[in-house]
């Protein structure tokens, strides 16, 4: 798979979304993400352990919002409700519990 | 002016109506619950975060946890967003046989995340690991049981929507309505990303 | 949402009822269409009658609310009070905050939202008209759930705030409790989904020209308050979930000795509970910036400011919650970084103040009811924000906490504020939504009663607080109480007194309210000359609100239909009266209205879900019940159909049938 027809793909229909070979490109990209989590269970990743899972994760959820969710093909009002809630949820909770010393 | 709009909107269907944004109304409320929803989902993941670790009986997170039953399940989960969203690009095409085939195979995949956090509960029972015997237990519950339930709605929510357009009996713009109860279902999906890496990836 | 339209009846005779014949849901159910009578408010889904509803609820609950406090007042009125007994009071004072900040205060928000948004965007109704109704069910719903537990056992007695682990089942093992989580759940679940139809509503069901920058400040600031409570309830939700839990199957979330943090709790509360003291206050400020430039003859001063300082208050009152917590062992860099978000905020809400003033200043003051209690706000909310201020200063606060200080505080911004700003709108929107105007010679009573008995009742609790007389005290005795200027007895008296005061200052209202209802003079339908689009149509408003969607051109749209300014003598010239455009519209009334019908799934859904939940208390087979009826209930909703029938209705007079304005 040439990165210049994907590319092409993707734009081509920028508009309404992916086709569905795109989507299904993307769920491939998914599962591979996937393993590799779950090869951190297996394998010992030391000091990287916990930002590549933390990256993983992030990553993962960027991808189905923006893209199975079509977030990133739609008015900029849907993105901003989801991620006000979403940064909302990230800051109170992150301050709440900083306040039980949970990241020191 | 506005009259001319509204017949406009009239003639296009009773799902196309004028808004001041031009986007649907639907849609809008499902982002705005969405997000309400992310915060109530922050809520959990933070307390079993806090109380992950507090296990004055019972088994231990790392003791009790089977990351290979867990991958499988969560892969399932993964790959029912991708069946869902082949489920709405057959809704927009306007192929109702294709769109049902595509809302059951996401039900079906649906359930057997449901029947494998079943599983999971009644192992971890059996193991020791009541609702009441730890904080971390009652935590770890109450997070993935929330998430069971909603992935459970959203299967009911699946299933009606088939045998809705099954039976010809849309109200309003079929496409739209697939595409909202996907919205749903994805955000069920990335949800349980989350808990997957907070929870089960990262030891105690 | 798939809703049935019918024709709007209002376009013949008025008190015709439809001659229809409804089609059926799930084969055997016919959908309510009477137009008339008790049925026509119990099934109804028009924003008018829902809000008139939600109203009514609100106002019984402040009743209800208003005699907790009496007796409480009561009870500490006199050294070693007998009225009630410890536990007794522990109820009284838990119940009666609960009663007015949820049963009372959001729901009178509710009422004014539900009744005027859409009439000051120019919209017939909300986005979803269902689920507006289900959304007033729930709320009674819970009501119920909560109050019937002074029946059943005992009310909730952990305080509003309901800390855990008090409020568990070792510390609080009456129901009481258990009702108040069901309770609140329910009822929260009804504000949930208010805030996100009246949301989309805001964004999506705008007249023609109407921009956000063109929204009276009413709806804007409702609109604020809505996104506080999308992304605050379900935070409370949470801890409810948890306290529930706990209670009902035995989890330990908050056993101190399972190893619980009791700080989880407070957390969670505070994390809903500060943006809640916002989601009070905003509608209250939002009435008073529509009241001030009516009755001031003048444009509100700054009105980009307003909007925006509205909307930092909502934003910054999610990153303060903890300066409720400042003594409960947070630390000091916690308290330090809340400390000064929480002096932040005092800025945006200054600024509103100064605006407020500024539209007075110079203007033509009219001192209507509405406009005294307007003012009212102006003057106690600035007092109990200056209160508030010094709570912001962490070390002061430690003194101030848990005393009768922070309770003046609360009460000077929820009383002064908040419920003047409702009364304000009472007097203002009276005449609009029920064709007759509130007595100004009782209003004029009412309101200097309120205002000495408030001053009288929360003011001596400033004095009360700094001298040390704790919250949630039951009882006080002679020997404790001091003496001098700061005896806490004499000022406990006095406390008591004004609140009977008070009393009789919301009792005058009710008396107005009775006697307008029988006696009124007819309202005309521009009473106050204002400015915003609610008031270019009749007094009440017909079914279908505007005979003519207005097209928008300017802020205060009415106000620059009525005055153009004279280019000569930069004066505001008259060109037209309110009565004058509103048969205008009449005249060129749009030929095709549709309208959103009754459903009978809203009630009945609310209902299944209040038994659904009553099954966690009282066992499985309650459980299941209620689930089948909100499985069946929501099925019947969803299968209702959006396009009528043309056989479904007749109009009576067999009338030209009405196409689909708008419709969620």
């Amino acid at each position: 798979m040439s990165t210049a027809t994907e590319h092409a793909e993707h734009t081509e229909h920028e508009q309404h979304g992916l086709t569905d070979g795109g989507y299904i490109k993307v769920a491939i990209i998914l599962a591979i993400i996937t393993a590799l989590e779950v090869s951190t269970y297996y394998v010992d990743f030391g000091p990287f352990f916990m930002p590549s899972l933390m990256i993983m994760m992030v990553a993962k959820f960027i991808i189905v919002v923006s893209y199975f969710m079509h977030l990133k093909f739609d008015s900029k009002l849907f993105s901003f409700m989801f991620y006000a809630g979403l940064v909302l949820a990230l800051g109170c909770y992150f301050a709440a519990l900083a306040t039980f010393q949970f990241f020191s | 002016m506005a009259d001319t709009a509204v017949h406009e909107a009239h003639d296009a269907g009773h799902g196309a109506h004028v808004t001041s944004t031009g986007l649907s109304n639907n849609k809008l409320a499902m982002w705005l619950f969405l997000g309400s929803e992310c915060l109530l989902f922050g809520g959990l993941i933070s307390t079993y975060m806090l109380y992950r670790g507090r296990v004055a009986n019972g088994p231990h997170p790392n003791q009790i946890y089977d990351i290979p039953f867990t991958s499988v399940s969560s892969f399932v989960l993964l790959m029912s967003s991708l069946t869902m969203v082949l489920a709405v690009s057959a809704a927009q095409r306007r192929n109702d046989q294709q769109t049902n085939l595509w809302l059951l195979v996401t039900a079906l995949l649906g359930s057997t995340f449901v029947g494998g956090q079943v599983y999971e509960f009644t192992a971890f029972y059996r193991e020791g690991l009541g609702f009441t015997t730890s904080l971390f237990s009652s935590s770890f519950y109450t997070l993935t049981g929330f998430h069971g339930v909603h992935v459970t709605v959203g299967v009911i929510m699946l299933l009606v929507t088939r045998s809705i357009i099954q039976k010809k009996r849309v109200t309003g713009d079929k496409a739209e309505s697939v595409e909202i109860v996907g919205l749903y279902w994805h955000f069920v999906d990335v949800v349980w990303i989350i808990i997957f890496t907070l929870v089960y990836l990262i030891p105690a | 949402m798939a809703i049935i339209e019918r024709p709007s009846t209002e376009l013949e005779a008025a008190n015709t009822p439809s001659v229809v014949v409804p089609s059926t849901t799930l084969g055997n159910l016919r959908r309510p269409v009477q137009s008339t009578g008790w049925k026509s408010w119990l099934f109804t889904v028009d924003h008018k009658k829902i809000g008139i509803m939600y109203g009514v609820f609100a106002m019984f609950f402040f009743i209800v609310g208003g005699v907790e406090a009496l007796l409480i007042r009561l009870q500490l009125a006199a050294p070693d009070g007998k009225v009630l007994s410890a536990d007794m009071y522990n109820q009284m004072f838990t119940m009666h905050a609960t009663t007015m900040v949820f049963l009372f205060a959001m729901p009178m928000a509710a009422a004014f939202a539900n009744y005027f948004l859409p009439l000051q965007i120019g919209a017939r109704d909300v986005a979803f008209p269902r689920m507006n109704a289900l959304g007033l069910w729930f709320l009674v719903v819970g009501g119920l759930v909560l109050n019937a537990a002074w029946f059943l056992g005992g009310a909730a007695d952990g305080g509003w705030f309901m800390y855990a682990p008090n409020s568990g089942p070792v510390f609080s093992p009456s129901n009481g409790v258990d009702f108040w989580t069901l309770g609140l759940q329910i009822a929260g679940l009804g504000s949930l989904i208010g805030s996100i139809n009246l949301i989309v509503t805001v964004l999506n069901m705008r007249a023609p020209g109407m921009t956000m920058m063109k929204l009276p400040v009413f709806t804007w600031m409702i609109l604020v308050v809505q996104f506080l409570l999308v992304f605050s309830l379900p935070v409370i939700t949470v801890a409810l979930v948890l306290l529930m839990f706990q209670r009902s199957f035995g989890a330990t979330f908050f056993d101190v000795a399972q190893g619980a943090d009791p700080l989880l709790w407070q957390h969670l509360f505070w994390i809903f509970g500060h943006p809640e003291v916002y989601v009070l206050i905003l509608p209250a400020f939002g009435i008073i910036s529509e009241v001030l430039p009516t009755f001031s003859r003048k444009p509100l001063f700054g009105y980009p400011f307003v909007v925006f300082s509205g909307a930092a208050i909502g934003f910054v009152g999610f990153g303060v919650w903890a300066h409720h917590m400042f003594a409960s062992g947070l630390g000091p860099v916690s308290v330090a970084v809340f400390s000064v978000a929480t002096m932040a905020i005092a800025i945006p809400t200054g600024v509103k103040i100064f605006n407020w003033t500024l539209t007075m200043w110079g203007g033509k003051i009219w001192f209507t009811s509405a406009m005294k209690f307007a003012i009212g706000l102006v003057v106690l909310f600035t007092i109990g924000g200056l209160s508030g201020v010094t709570h912001s200063v962490a070390p002061s606060d430690t003194q101030q906490t848990d005393t009768y200080y922070i309770v003046a505080h609360f009460h000077y911004v929820l009383f002064g504020g908040m419920v003047f700003g409702l009364f304000s709108g009472f007097y203002y929107w009276w005449p609009k939504m029920f064709g007759k105007m509130l007595n100004e010679r009782l209003g004029s009573w009412n309101f200097w009663l309120m205002f000495i008995g408030m001053n009288m009742t929360f003011g001596p609790m400033h004095i009360l607080g700094l001298q040390g007389q704790p919250r949630r005290m039951y009882v006080w005795t002679e020997a404790r109480a001091g003496e001098g200027f700061f005896n806490l007895g004499f000022w406990n008296l006095i406390a008591s007194i004004g609140s009977f005061v008070l009393a009789l200052g919301v009792l005058i209202f009710l008396v107005n309210v009775v006697q307008t209802t029988r006696k009124g003079k007819q309202a005309p339908l521009d009473p106050w000359d204002a400015r915003t689009l609610e008031w270019i149509t009749t007094s009440p408003p017909k079914e279908h609100n505007f005979d003519r969607i207005p097209t928008v051109h300017h802020l205060d749209e009415f106000f620059h239909r009525k005055y153009v300014e004279d280019e000569a003598t930069h004066t505001m010239k008259a060109i037209a009266t309110g009565e004058e455009i509103v048969r205008n519209e009449e005249a060129n009334a749009e030929s095709h209205i549709h309208l959103p019908s009754a459903s009978y799934w809203p009630l009945l859904l609310a209902i299944g879900v209040g038994v659904l939940g009553l099954g966690v208390l009282y066992g499985v087979p309650v459980m299941v019940v209620g689930a089948a009826v909100v499985l069946l209930s929501s099925f019947g909703w969803v299968m209702e159909p959006s396009v009528a029938e043309d056989t479904d209705y007749d109009p009576p007079t067999g009338g030209t049938s009405k196409e689909l304005a708008s419709h969620g």
